[in-house]
């Protein structure tokens, strides 16, 4: 039996029912849409798993799913070198995300990673302490400041509601996904020119740590012809 | 590879009898160190390189990733007063990139608290890992990043832009971005053209956070500033480059040194602190003639080593962690010690990999 994570919620599943059905194969909610259960019609031997699009990495990477969709960030961040662990067979064209920082759009002096870098080390003699950046992306985040030689900042964690951390007075700037922009927009913020951490999208990995038995094996071979060819 | 755990705390027993012979302090300490000292220390790059726990008193902790935060740390809280100390033990290292490398493994340290003559210290810390390490396959390298920071210090610019330069020595990249921004040869990414508009920007907006708009006039008024100050002198740039590029036997590289200080005289000091230092191991039998030094050696590891650096590699197995490093961190007792300073140098070595290098001389 085939495993396949598919996400458990809004618009990340209703999208991922559709880009599956378009290419004969539908994935089947059980009757109550409470329960977390179902069946796939177009295919035998592959169960759909409905998981939080977070925590379908860490399944894949135990190999106790064969297959699963999710966003590019999530795995980059918490799969350590993760293409050692899974392999992305397709991106599906949704679910686009930019993971980028920003910071408060009156900082007027600030508009690159070098400005970023020049302001931590003054507000860290002004203030006491170091700039805070709030996020839930915290390695991606920290990897990515090291790239650019960025020191003298720290990080928040923050797991939702994050564009609001500057008001809030929990941070000094944020690193989060945007798809449009306004939401940063709405709560003062501006992304810095080369703050683009990552560019993420709905993508279907397939796990390499378990071992596909040959049974397994023909029908990932058939899951994945069906896939590549659009109805 | 398992290494046995007996064979490796009995290797490191051999290489700490060097150590233990001086006299020095044996000493033990926490595994479990606060966060918040090692991170206002490195930053958040020590996340990546440390196991981290939680107290629920304390908070954040992390295994020790190194003994010398701890040991400065207990130094500079009980006295300033010279002192020697010597230990084994544990430290622990989170692994990303590299997942073959080991998350825990011993190290045998020596570190000598004492102002009284820096040369002569940093002269015995090395020969100790000499003597400890004598009949291994290995390539030393030596360097002193004292040089290297004098030398930005007497550049003649405004101290902004040396501050900049400090703090990045130890990033290689970082530092030069900003030189080739300091000297003229690359623009900023982004340069501000006209000032008032900028000031007008900031009214259009609302300040949100506890970075004031004070802080940014302010900070508008020092890049306006400082793009009407004039560019590094070429020549001064040329010099700090001959300086980062040199790599020769010490003799030679101090002959180069000595000629770059008359042109840069700035640097003199630390030139002649590191010919006092060629004397001194010389007198303890070091032959200093087949030492190798490199003005930019040091750079790239943790960072708080600000005078004299140095290295021992297996020549064997280039792809090892070094089995011995050490150096000088005058300036990390004065940043831990709320006021109180005292020179201070360090080393230690790797008992899992001089096992690992025996092990070659066997076969």
């Amino acid at each position: 039996m085939i495993r396949l994570g598919i996400p458990s919620k809004g618009r990340l599943m209703a999208q991922t029912f559709d880009w599956f059905s378009d290419r004969g194969i539908n994935l089947v909610r059980s009757e109550s849409d409470r329960e977390y259960a179902g069946h796939i019609e177009g295919i035998k031997n592959v169960q759909p798993i409905f998981l939080s699009a977070s925590e379908i990495p860490r399944e894949l990477s135990a190999g106790r799913l064969h297959f699963g969709v999710t966003g590019n960030d999530v795995i980059q961040e918490k799969l350590v070198l993760f293409n050692q662990l899974v392999k992305p067979i397709s991106e599906l064209g949704f679910g686009f995300a930019d993971l980028i920082i920003a910071v408060p759009s009156f900082w007027v002096d600030v508009n690159t990673l070098d400005d970023l870098d020049d302001v931590s080390a003054q507000f860290r003699d002004k203030h006491g302490y170091r700039l805070r950046i709030a996020t839930k992306y915290h390695r991606l985040l920290r990897e990515f400041l090291m790239k650019a030689g960025v020191a003298d900042y720290q990080i928040v964690d923050s797991q939702g509601a994050t564009e609001g951390a500057v008001k809030n007075g929990l941070a000094e700037a944020i690193a989060d996904i945007t798809s449009t922009g306004n939401t940063l927009k709405a709560n003062h913020l501006k992304i810095l020119s080369d703050g683009l951490i990552l560019k993420s999208q709905a993508t279907l990995f397939k796990s390499l740590t378990p071992e596909f038995s040959q049974e397994e094996n023909q029908v990932a071979n058939l899951l994945l012809k069906k896939l590549s060819t659009l109805d | 590879m398992m290494t046995d755990l007996k064979d490796l705390s009995r290797e490191a027993k051999k290489l700490a009898v060097v150590f233990e012979a001086t006299g020095a302090e044996v000493v033990e300490l926490n595994f479990l160190q606060i966060s918040n000292v090692l991170l206002d220390l490195y930053g958040e790059d020590i996340r990546g390189r440390a196991f981290i726990t939680n107290d629920p008193i304390y908070g954040e902790m992390m295994l020790r990733p190194d003994f010398t935060i701890p040991i400065v740390e207990q130094h500079m809280a009980n006295s300033v007063s010279p002192a020697r100390y010597t230990y084994c033990g544990k430290v622990f290292r989170r692994q990303e990139e590299f997942p073959d490398r080991p998350r825990e493994f011993l190290q045998v340290g020596y570190e000598i608290f004492d102002g009284a003559n820096p040369e002569k210290a940093d002269a015995e810390v090395f020969s100790l890992v000499n003597e400890a390490l004598n009949g291994f396959p290995v390539r030393i390298a030596t360097g002193d990043i004292g040089i290297l920071m004098a030398a930005v210090r007497s550049l003649s610019t405004t101290e902004t832009r040396k501050k900049a330069l400090l703090r990045h020595i130890w990033r290689p990249d970082r530092f030069r971005t900003l030189l080739n921004q300091f000297s003229g040869l690359s623009s900023k990414a982004q340069s501000i053209q006209d000032f008032e508009d900028y000031n007008k920007l900031l009214d259009k907006f609302q300040a949100i956070g506890s970075r004031k708009v004070q802080e940014i006039r302010e900070r508008l008024q020092q890049i306006k500033f400082e793009s009407e100050t004039e560019p590094i002198d070429p020549e001064e740039v040329k010099i700090l480059d001959e300086l980062l590029s040199l790599k020769h036997r010490c003799p030679v590289a101090l002959n180069h040194l000595e000629k770059l200080s008359k042109k840069m005289p700035g640097i003199d000091l630390t030139v002649d602190n590191f010919a006092k230092r060629l004397t001194f191991l010389e007198k303890n039998k070091i032959k200093v003639d087949l030492l190798d030094f490199e003005g930019s050696y040091g750079r790239t590891s943790m960072e708080y080593y600000d005078g004299f650096v140095f290295g021992f590699y297996s020549e064997i197995h280039t792809e090892l962690a070094p089995v011995a490093t050490g150096g000088r961190y005058d300036a990390l007792t004065e940043r831990m010690g709320r006021g109180k300073k005292i020179p201070a140098v360090g080393a230690v070595l790797r008992p899992d990999l001089t096992l690992l290098l025996r092990g070659n001389n066997n076969d």
